[in-house]
């Protein structure tokens, strides 16, 4: 058995989305290649969950072109998404991932053995058998973060995925991250967090008004800002 | 008043015995209504979740139609079912006019619209919630409404239990499909018609108190399974 060709790079050009007359994305181009943690920065309003969902393919684009590794087709099933606020199904932690794997054409007899040692990687084994929904937010947003795990995904998109969570969860959910990356998933994840894009960021993507104004390594994003509103919010001036 | 006082014993002494007539009358009655609600349940739940997750044209008309068709007037319905099942009419042939089959066509068709317009209201509300999530993880349509209709289970027993309500509670369609033939179509709210303009009151009586402690009892269970469920969850 070969794996099947990566789907990346992923190739963003003069990607532009338009709703409600309002432009929120506007003519983005980069290229994202496997194996560094992209973090998309900016502040609210920026237009990153926008840019996510696109990349996702839950949104269509007004125009400019998105290609997945040259061109694969159905990149959509090699990617996994966790969103601000988890949404669980009525039924038990487990049921929840068993649901996805089945979606995603996994056999009925390995589902089960998949579903539990993704809960394990993130601690919430002992509530397998809870129903999804009365589990805490943190809880919640560890399960589809194992929900997304499940499906070895090639890419995982995280669109602030601790916004709602407390100091606490949220170092539990940076921990699966940081795991998750270790074990060649490709990170690509949205914060307004600045503390939380050091920790994770490889590179940083810092979009502002639709616009990616900066798309550079870290250390380099973070230590010496090429532009004035980089450096303003870096700062933490309110920048729009 | 004493009229009313000692209707109400008599009526409660055939309840107590559990009055042969009044027994087949009920019965009757539960077997029409439940089969009814059945049949409604099965095409009224996909029909209203299809409509809430499907994009075609004209589907907003068709949204305003199942809406307004909540309150189709049962006489109406009775009169459109008699006129098919009729030996004149396309369904003629059946020979299910004047039956306890036509009274559950007629009742179906009646709620039918209620569970679908419901469903749809409640199955839309909850796509919204999940549809971002669900089509990420790369759901089909069929598979969406399958998930939504099981996930959504607690709120839809409530759209399913009204279309029982209307059912057991309407006298115009069975009365008109159904004849209230005695010992063979006469249900619930038909005998209550009936023996009243007989003047009855003692049966009319025990049955109208049997309707009401049955719909609230139905509804009461339906409410307290489904505050136990959303409990525990969420």
């Amino acid at each position: 058995m070969h794996a099947p060709p990566s789907i990346l790079p992923l190739a963003v050009h003069d990607l532009t989305f338009v709703a409600g007359g309002k432009t929120i994305i506007d003519r983005v181009s980069f290229d994202l290649r496997h194996g560094q943690r992209t973090v998309i920065l900016g502040p609210n309003g920026a237009g990153k969950s926008v840019l996510l969902r696109l990349c996702h393919g839950l949104l269509t684009p007004s125009g400019g072109s998105i290609v997945w590794g040259g061109g694969q087709p159905h990149p959509e099933r090699r990617q996994a998404m966790v969103f601000q606020r988890p949404v669980m199904l009525r039924r038990s932690a487990l049921a929840n991932i068993t649901y996805a794997l089945k979606l995603a054409g996994v056999p009925r007899a390995e589902r089960d053995m998949r579903a539990r040692a993704a809960l394990a990687k993130v601690g919430l084994d002992r509530v397998a058998d809870s129903p999804a929904r009365v589990l805490s937010g943190g809880e919640q947003q560890r399960l589809a973060l194992a929900r997304a795990w499940a499906l070895s995904p090639e890419v995982l998109f995280l669109d602030e995925p601790t916004a709602n969570l407390d100091p606490g969860a949220t170092r539990m959910i940076e921990e699966a991250i940081a795991v998750i990356h270790a074990n060649g998933t490709k990170i690509v994840m949205t914060t307004h967090d600045l503390g939380q894009a050091r920790r994770i960021a490889d590179e940083v993507i810092f979009l502002h008004r639709g616009r990616v104004l900066e798309h550079t390594p870290a250390a380099h994003f973070f230590d010496q800002p090429a532009t004035p509103e980089a450096a303003a919010f870096i700062r933490g001036d309110l920048i729009w | 008043m004493s009229d009313i006082t000692a209707a109400l014993a008599t009526a409660l002494g055939l309840i107590a015995r559990l009055d042969a007539r009044l027994v087949e009358i009920v019965a009757l009655s539960l077997q029409v209504s439940l089969t009814a609600v059945a049949v409604a349940a099965g095409l009224g739940l996909p029909l209203g979740a299809a409509v809430a997750l499907g994009r075609f044209p004209g589907r907003r008309v068709l949204i305003v139609v199942l809406n307004s068709l909540m309150g189709l007037p049962p006489v109406v319905v009775g009169l459109v079912v008699y006129l098919l099942l009729s030996r004149a009419g396309p369904l003629g042939p059946l020979g299910l006019l004047f039956t306890p089959s036509a009274m559950v066509i007629a009742q179906a068709t009646l709620i039918t619209p209620i569970i679908a317009a419901l469903t749809r209201q409640v199955i839309e509300d909850a796509w919204r919630e999940y549809e971002e999530q669900l089509r990420s993880l790369g759901v089909t349509p069929r598979r969406a409404i399958l998930t939504l209709l099981w996930d959504t289970r607690f709120s839809l027993v409530t759209a399913v239990l009204a279309g029982f309500g209307r059912a057991s509670a309407e006298v115009g369609a069975v009365m008109i499909v159904g004849g209230n033939i005695d010992g063979v179509t006469r249900v619930m709210t038909t005998a209550i018609a009936l023996e009243t303009s007989k003047g009855d009151l003692p049966l009319a009586l025990g049955l109208g108190l049997i309707l009401i402690t049955l719909v609230m009892g139905v509804n009461t269970a339906a409410y307290v399974i489904k505050e136990a469920a959303q409990r525990k969850f969420g």
